[in-house]
């Protein structure tokens, strides 16, 4: 488990060895309806080399976390406080341009659709020598090398060809390689995949995982892979943290999180994948109730309205917000339930389900 | 593309076989419907019945219409003979046929107009383009603000105010009372090239205003579109400066659909700024047309709203043929 820190404390900390940390990240945006909490109170770590699987439901903050700590929200309306420390620099405080210095050399990032991702007007080749060109001082020539040169990497055939490509006339799961060959054409240290294979088909998703693995083996990035598909962290990731309602609710080791589950939400999102250690392409189903609001956030645990155990807190999971605390090696949990109720309620109700 | 190219070309052909075939039935047989003859309407209202009669020969008016029209097309592609008894008069291609008034040919007629035309057309579309789209752009960067309000504010007013409103505005305050630019009358580019602006200024602002008016909320829409799409996210997520973001990026996608009814509304408006000519007097294709209404002399109505035709026509093409360079999603077969 990557270090991990607890929430809280607020007496200004020294610049922690994680390659990555963040603390208490918080992202409001106010509106006509009043302030969406998107993401409130988030901290976690994250060393080189090293995968981290962010779960949730949608609308959760995945997405809004990892713009964060892009530092895409700033000059917008977005209010973020907190801290995100990238190899010793902290990037909240930094001002827009530091922070634009980094996007793309250091940080990187995958999106979702990469049909909607990539410029339409521009060809692939173009958009991929552009990112290595805002980084490196080289002629367009030895951009567009290297271009063919990320392409061959993310295994396009004839990249020579098809460099000069524009995006529609890539498929789906080529258009996905694009995108990697792009964030990864300086190579950065750390790479954010936000729901990188859910535009595509199965066969495809199995590729693109096995290709992001590879070139995480070569490269020896950090990845935060967000996803709402179990099956890809559990194959995949190194530390999990499972997000609800803009905070962590349960953040641990993957075999943590997924044998030794200590909180109610968790139970729910295994609960609707079968053979957890299988089955790629299950998808969340949602759990009974519907998320929170961002806005009206339910008072107590923000869970308590969806939670079955409720009632066993005695009045505290509508009343207090629980603290993520350490249940033991650094597997945190957010919960009023003690870790002897929880282990015993996983075991003698939840598990026999799965 | 070159197929695409050909096979658009055919098209318009086609499409101005039909439209002239159209005018050319709508005013040959208006008059008719209202009780009047063409015949009558060129020998004048004092002629005698023979004269008329001789006039219907000449011009062939008792012949059936497509014959007519038959004629009509071939004088314009290929030109045309006009029999008079003995004297003979060979009208050149293009021929449109002679004014009913003056006996003048009608296609020099306007040739002699278009510079007006031109002038007019292009100077007022480099006015409303550079304006609109900066206005446009700005506003949508700085969304919400005084700018964006104020420019909005007088956008939507510009669409709401006719040229002849704003043009006798302007007239009255910078011709008649400031005297700015004193009698405002067309001067040729050739005869002298600063007074030829210096006249056409007013105008080109009249005519401009309108336009940027749409121009300037149609860019501010594409471009706040533009901004919000995903690729926008990548380049920023690439590290690019906002900057480059914005005109490389941004801009570039919001600019294609301006293209497309940049093309139409200069199309439209060299085939003649009618409301613009007529309330500066400029001796211009609209003014042409407006004129000869007046008159009913068809010839012309009838060569001018051809013309019109054409210019719009073409100005379609071409700009789908552009869209296939700015945008490489069109794929033209
Ligand atoms: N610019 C914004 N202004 C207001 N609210 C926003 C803004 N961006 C995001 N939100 C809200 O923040 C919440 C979290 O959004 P986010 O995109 O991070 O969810 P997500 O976990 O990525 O979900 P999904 O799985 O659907 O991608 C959503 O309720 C969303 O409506
Ligand atoms: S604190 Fe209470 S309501 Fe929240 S998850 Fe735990 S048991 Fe459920
Ligand atoms: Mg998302």
């Amino acid at each position: 488990m990557s270090s991990a820190t607890l929430e809280g404390t607020s007496a200004p900390r020294p610049a922690p060895t994680a390659f990555l940390e963040v603390r208490d990240l918080k992202i409001h945006f106010p509106t006509d309806d009043g302030l969406v909490k998107s993401v409130d109170g988030l901290s976690f770590g994250l060393e080189k080399g090293k995968i981290l699987g962010i779960v949730g439901e949608s609308g959760s903050g995945k997405s809004v976390t990892s713009l964060g700590i892009l530092g895409l929200h700033k000059g917008t309306r977005a209010r973020v406080s907190g801290e995100v420390w990238l190899d010793g620099t902290e990037l909240v405080a930094a001002t827009k341009e530091e922070v634009r210095r980094l996007r793309g050399l250091k940080m990187a990032m995958i999106f979702q659709d990469p049909l909607s991702a990539l410029h339409p007007y521009f060809t692939v080749g173009a958009q991929i020598a552009e990112a290595y060109r805002i980084h490196n001082d080289v002629s367009k020539s030895a951009a567009r090398k290297r271009a063919i040169e990320m392409l061959d990497r993310v295994g396009i055939p004839t990249p020579d060809k098809r460099v000069d490509d524009y995006p529609h006339q890539f498929s789906g799961g080529m258009r996905q390689r694009a995108m990697i060959a792009m964030s990864l054409s300086c190579n950065p240290e750390l790479l954010i995949a936000d729901e990188p294979t859910t535009a595509l088909d199965v066969t495809v998703q199995a590729q693109i995982l096995d290709l992001m693995r590879d070139l995480q083996k070569e490269f020896g990035s950090a990845i935060i892979m967000i996803t709402h598909d179990l099956g890809v962290v559990a194959e995949f990731a190194d530390d999990i943290l499972v997000m609800y309602g803009g905070k962590a609710v349960e953040y641990g080791t993957v075999n943590e999180v997924f044998y030794e589950p200590q909180h109610p939400y968790t139970w729910g999102l295994l609960s609707s994948v079968t053979r957890l250690d299988r089955v790629r392409q299950a998808r969340l189903k949602p759990i009974a109730g519907s998320p929170p609001s961002l806005i009206n956030v339910p008072s107590g645990c923000s869970f308590h309205p969806r939670c079955p155990y409720e009632p066993q807190t005695g009045g505290k999971g509508s009343t207090v917000v629980p603290e993520l605390v350490d249940s033991g090696n650094g597997h945190m949990v957010r919960c009023h339930l003690s870790a002897r109720e929880r282990t015993d309620l996983f075991l003698e109700h939840v598990k026999p389900t799965l | 593309m070159g197929r695409f190219i050909v096979r658009r070309s055919i098209g318009v052909v086609l499409l101005l076989i039909i439209v002239s075939m159209a005018t050319f039935g709508i005013f040959f047989l208006a008059p008719k419907l209202v009780g009047t003859d063409p015949a009558r309407l060129f020998a004048g209202r004092v002629a005698d019945d023979a004269t008329v009669k001789q006039v219907t020969k000449k011009l062939g008016l008792d012949q059936p219409l497509y014959i007519q029209y038959a004629r009509y097309a071939k004088g314009i592609v290929a030109g045309r003979d006009f029999n008079n008894g003995p004297d003979k008069t060979h009208c050149n291609v293009p021929c449109l046929g002679y004014s009913f008034k003056n006996d003048q040919d009608v296609w020099a007629l306007m040739l002699d107009r278009l510079p007006v035309t031109v002038s007019m057309a292009i100077g007022a579309a480099v006015i409303w383009l550079v304006s609109g789209v900066s206005v446009g752009v700005l506003s949508a960067l700085k969304r919400g603000s005084v700018f964006d309000r104020a420019a909005m504010g007088v956008a939507l007013a510009g669409v709401s105010l006719p040229v002849y409103f704003t043009g006798l505005l302007g007239l009255s305050i910078f011709s008649y009372n400031l005297k700015i630019f004193p009698n405002v009358h067309y001067v040729g580019f050739t005869t002298n090239p600063l007074s030829w602006a210096s006249n056409l200024l007013i105008p080109w602002v009249c005519l401009a205003f309108l336009y940027s008016a749409t121009y300037a909320r149609l860019t501010r829409a594409n471009m706040l579109e533009t901004m919000g799409e995903d690729y926008i996210r990548t380049a920023r997520a690439k590290g690019l400066p906002e900057r480059t973001v914005i005109a490389r990026h941004g801009f570039r996608a919001a600019l294609t659909p301006i293209v497309t009814i940049f093309g139409l509304d200069l199309g439209g408006l060299l085939g003649g700024a009618v409301l613009t000519e007529t309330v500066f007097g400029f001796p211009g294709i609209g003014k042409l047309a407006v004129d000869s209404i007046a008159t009913l002399d068809l010839p012309i109505i009838l060569g001018v709203t051809l013309f019109a035709a054409f210019f719009i026509i073409v100005a379609n093409l071409i700009v789908d043929v552009l869209y296939a360079y700015v945008d490489p999603r069109v794929r033209y077969t």
